[in-house]
């Protein structure tokens, strides 16, 4: 098999960077990261990459292949022309710490503002119960790695930095999860319109796109949240009709919250 | 409720390192290609409606109708007396499906990216004037949050639609089943298809709901979630789709008017 050219990021925040290029010996079913590893044990061993379980589940190899990203651990070099020269590079939506990792604490504390999973407090846990088609909407979002591969990609975040206070596609994919959650009771449409920025998203998909974890982050958590929100907030049909039928600012949903023991809902039959 | 206020803000993000300026990546691949097929193609569909709902029948004379087919532009036709000329019918419907079509979550997307570039592409730099932009968060993109109202709209000329095409199925008091006819029915099923894919209906229908389990009701508004759900996941297709074929639809009712083709038919 012949050598794969590759050419890496090096640097760190206070200097400008470099690509330095090895040529790295191609085996059967090898990653980037393995790559990235036999340069490491080769010829550059302090070169700085940050991984964890080979196994594309951990979320931390997160990187940019030819300018597009992935995680190294699941990018084949036989799914490039080994001819041409690999190009790999540091999430650019973060500040860089060194050579191909990225300071992404910033996402932590995005994370912090979130109200979290906020079941009632009348109902005791072993109480909880709910059907599988309530839940299955919110176990697509739990797939989620933390790879911040969508976070990377998201234009808003990427070029517009500050001045379009952005939670990101992570984030609001784990909104549409505690939102769509079956006995959660906290209303985060306020959250999600004003801090979270939500309207900052102009729906390009391109999180979608490079989600390992192939989570529908636009069509299943960020559209359906748009539409939340507008219930709540640009909706004049909506609105008049719950003044008509003397309701609150509530989505009809909620109302008939939660599926618990000891609290059977108000409708014509139990669940079965 | 105990907890985080809603008005907390979050943290400023601090900034990267990407490359800054229209089209600046690090992208190898054809990224531009499709965005600029998609643009030709939504460009010339778009212009041509908009001529031809509004300014053809007033400037050139061309009719919308003929033979017991109406052009789709213009239906339900609407044309009161004192309707002067130089207005076309069109005029009454067209600006529905136009804002259904602008306000589509689908064609937004679409749309951002090339007419706008923003992105021009996945990881692929955006013009500094960008920088000024509240996308939907301010006028005039915060009315994209309307669409429902449009959705709810649309379903007039749609029912009108099929209207249209059963009713072509009989002229001159005899059953033509003519290309005509096919197209029309053709065009009707693509935008039911398209409205029925809507991501605002999908919401609406059953999306909203946090508990599909908790009544009869909300059981079938469940079930009727994931049809509409399996539709949603080619909007893209019924959206190009019907685009293309209210175009089609149009020519050939055009062509046929002005005498420059015949319409194969059987009748009987
Ligand atoms: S769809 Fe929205 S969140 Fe996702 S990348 Fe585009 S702008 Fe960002
Ligand atoms: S949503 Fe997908 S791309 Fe975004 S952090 Fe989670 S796994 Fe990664
Ligand atoms: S090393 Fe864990 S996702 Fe790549
Ligand atoms: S989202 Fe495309 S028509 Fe509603």
């Amino acid at each position: 098999m012949p050598d794969a050219h590759l050419r890496v990021f090096r640097g760190d925040s206070s200097t400008e960077g470099r690509f330095e290029e090895f040529d790295v010996p191609v085996e059967e079913g090898m990653v980037v990261l393995d790559a990235l590893h036999w340069i490491q044990g080769h010829a550059a061993p302090d070169l700085a990459v940050r991984w964890n379980c080979k196994a594309a589940k951990c979320g931390s190899c997160s990187a940019e292949v030819d300018g597009r990203p992935h995680l190294m651990c699941k990018t084949r070099l036989s799914d490039f022309d080994l001819e041409q020269t690999i190009t790999v590079e540091p999430m650019r939506a973060f500040p860089l710490i060194r050579d191909l990792v990225t300071d992404v604490s910033w996402n932590y504390e995005v994370n912090k503002t979130i109200q979290p999973f906020t079941p009632p407090t009348d109902v005791p846990q072993e109480d909880w119960r709910w059907q599988q088609e309530d839940i299955e909407r919110v176990q697509e979002y739990r797939k989620c790695i933390e790879c911040f591969l969508c976070q990377d990609v998201c234009h808003v975040l990427r070029n517009h930095e500050t001045e379009r206070p952005f939670m990101g596609p992570r984030y609001l994919v784990r909104a549409a999860g505690l939102e769509m959650h079956p006995i959660d009771q906290a209303d985060r449409r306020e959250y999600l319109k004003d801090s979270g920025g939500i309207g900052f998203c102009n729906i390009t998909k391109c999180c979608t796109e490079v989600c390992p974890e192939h989570i529908k982050i636009t069509d299943n958590a960020i559209i359906p949240l748009k539409e939340r929100v507008a219930d709540a907030y640009y909706d004049p049909i909506g609105w008049a009709w719950r003044k008509l039928r003397g309701g609150d600012a509530e989505s009809g949903a909620r109302a008939e919250l939660p599926v618990l023991q000891g609290n059977p809902p108000q409708t014509d039959e139990a669940p079965d | 409720m105990t907890g985080i206020p809603a008005s907390l803000g979050l943290p400023r993000k601090p900034p990267g390192t990407a490359r800054q300026g229209l089209g600046a990546t690090g992208r190898l691949d054809d990224w531009a290609l499709a965005p600029a097929v998609q643009a030709i193609l939504f460009t010339v569909c778009a212009t041509y409606l908009f001529v031809s709902g509004i300014l053809f029948t007033p400037l050139l004379g061309t009719p919308y109708e003929v033979d017991g087919y109406l052009s789709p532009l213009f239906s339900p036709l609407f044309r009161p007396d004192w309707l002067p000329t130089w207005i076309s019918p069109g005029l009454f419907i067209l600006w529905v499906p136009l804002g259904f079509r602008a306000t589509c979550y689908y064609y937004r997307k679409a749309y951002y990216r090339f007419y706008f570039a923003d992105p021009p592409g996945c990881a692929v730099g955006e013009p500094s004037l960008h920088k000024r932009y509240a996308m939907e968060t301010r006028f005039p993109f915060i009315l994209q949050n309307l669409h429902r109202l449009f959705l709810y709209l649309a379903f007039i000329p749609l029912f009108f639609l099929w209207i249209d095409a059963g009713v072509s199925v009989v002229h001159d008091g005899q059953v033509r089943l003519g290309l005509g006819g096919a197209i029309l029915f053709v065009n009707a099923f693509l935008l039911t298809g398209y409205s029925l894919s809507c991501h605002s209906l999908r919401h609406i229908v059953g999306g909203q709901l946090d508990c599909f389990s908790c009544s009869r009701r909300t059981r079938v508004r469940y079930t009727l979630w994931q049809r509409l759900t399996s539709l949603n996941l080619h909007h893209m297709a019924w959206a190009w789709a019907s685009l293309i074929v209210v175009t089609l639809a149009d020519v050939y009712i055009r062509l046929l008017a002005i005498g420059a083709i015949a319409d194969p038919a059987i009748r009987f």
